[in-house]
């Protein structure tokens, strides 16, 4: 018989995952992590994404929920009642929000990515630029979404502050690498600020690596030799 | 009576576009009267579209109560939300919400591309993308199952992101010569085919095929020459 038991199946320096783990730590549900090995898929794994066959996944009765934004809706939703909703009140600000996360994940975070590969100053210097341009973007959305408030999603985190907040660690490591800030208080002051504010909630921090952490596994990770 | 200007809905599209047809079928089955512009994005992006979606500068657009939203999937959304009662198109348990929206991402991200590689792709690659195209169509044909449509009885927000692969890939195949969905390996996804681009309403937003082969036939050739 399926119990009502929550599992993530997930890795700890996966910014995609870190995105469910925050709406269950919001909602104040429990669940119970279970740690892939990097450079191996468990069996768990593949039957519970065959298609993708990629982390996260959340299991909730025994059914498998695939694709981090996705389950972040379904978590907002099947727990509605016990925690404010992740997503805004009204239809225009709810296709706001799913219109910036998935600019996120198509856009910038490949962008993001792309610094820590780029070859020769040209190549970085143009990346730079197209992270840098995405972040001005970011910044007059969350000057837009937040009317005022601490979070996109008004007082209370919700889906977009996660949809970006989670690639926060990623970034301060590509900082690191690069020597170059990306988020501050005079490029992007509100981000800034905002970034302090997402880290340190109490949902957030148990689940967001420490940089020094996530530098050491990005060097181990990017010195390997290509497949 | 006639809407008032702040409650009138415009959608900027392009004709032979699947991402701008999904936003009109779902208006057309809400029974949601909209102003319709064409965009010749390929020809001209006009002022009005460059300051509507400044970020993707791409069709579909929606316009509602003087303001504008970017993105097919996100537009189909907005209409679910704002529109509630009239032609639901997604269900309301959240565990089948969350399938519908991985189907329709999945769709998207993955399937569409896949199927385009397939038939317009260098010959090279032919043999690979073809396969890639099968292993993407087995998944939606498992999920499909004896349903009628991918929300079940009624069209629903899986079917709608799958236009292309219901009318615009047939066209795409016999265009390119290169046969992927047939009846034999996709016996489910023919006959779900056939009843999405037979629904009454379906039917009279979907561009005319033979401009759709015209348009493909110029845009990518005849496979023959592009050999590599």
């Amino acid at each position: 018989m399926a119990s009502d038991e929550v599992k993530v199946i997930g890795a700890w320096a996966s910014p995609f995952v870190m995105r469910p783990r925050i709406a269950l730590n919001l909602k104040s549900v429990p669940y119970e992590f279970l740690q892939e090995t990097f450079g191996a898929k468990s069996e768990l794994l593949l039957k519970s994404n065959p298609v993708h066959k990629k982390i996260p996944v959340l299991i909730h009765a025994d059914k498998p929920v695939c694709e981090s934004n996705i389950i972040v809706e379904y978590v907002d939703e099947t727990w509605s009642a016990s925690g404010p909703s992740m997503l805004p009140s009204t239809p225009y600000d709810r296709a706001i929000a799913r219109f910036w996360a998935a600019y996120i994940d198509e856009k910038w975070f490949p962008s993001l990515k792309s610094i820590l590969k780029a070859e020769g100053e040209e190549e970085k210097k143009a990346v730079l630029a197209q992270v840098e341009e995405g972040n001005a973007l970011l910044e007059k959305a969350f000057n837009d979404c937040s009317k005022g408030k601490a979070f996109f999603n008004g007082e209370h985190i919700g889906y977009l502050d996660i949809a970006f907040g989670c690639f926060l660690a990623w970034l301060r490591v590509t900082e690191l690498a690069g020597g170059h800030k990306l988020i501050d208080e005079v490029k992007t002051p509100s981000l800034s600020k905002w970034a302090d504010r997402f880290c340190n909630d109490p949902a957030v921090k148990p689940v967001m690596p420490e940089t020094a952490t996530l530098a050491e596994f990005a060097k181990k990770i990017f010195a390997k030799p290509p497949a | 009576g006639k809407m008032n200007q702040e409650e009138q809905v415009q959608v900027l599209g392009l004709w032979g576009s699947p991402f701008s047809k999904r936003v009109e079928m779902v208006l057309k089955l809400k029974g949601i009267p909209y102003e319709y512009i064409e965009e010749d994005v390929y020809v001209q992006k006009s002022p009005m579209l460059l300051k509507l979606n400044p970020i993707h500068k791409k069709v579909p657009v929606l316009v509602h109560q003087g303001k504008s939203i970017a993105e097919s999937l996100v537009i189909v959304e907005y209409i679910e939300d704002t529109w509630k009662t009239s032609y639901p198109l997604l269900p309301h348990d959240p565990y089948e919400r969350s399938m519908a929206r991985f189907w329709a991402k999945y769709v998207d991200d993955k399937v569409m591309l896949t199927l385009w590689k397939a038939c317009w792709g260098p010959e090279s690659e032919r043999e690979k993308m073809v396969e890639e195209a099968y292993d993407g169509l087995k998944y939606l044909e498992e999920d499909l199952g004896d349903k009628q449509f991918f929300g079940g009885e009624t069209i629903g927000f899986v079917d709608i992101a799958a236009d292309f692969i219901a009318y615009w890939f047939g066209i795409a195949q016999e265009a390119s010569g290169v046969m992927i969905m047939t009846a034999e390996r996709f016996p489910k996804l023919q006959r779900w085919s056939q009843n999405f681009v037979r629904n009454n309403i379906i039917k009279e937003v979907l561009p005319p095929k033979e401009k759709l082969m015209a348009l493909f036939k110029a845009q990518f050739g005849n496979n023959a020459s592009n050999e590599a």
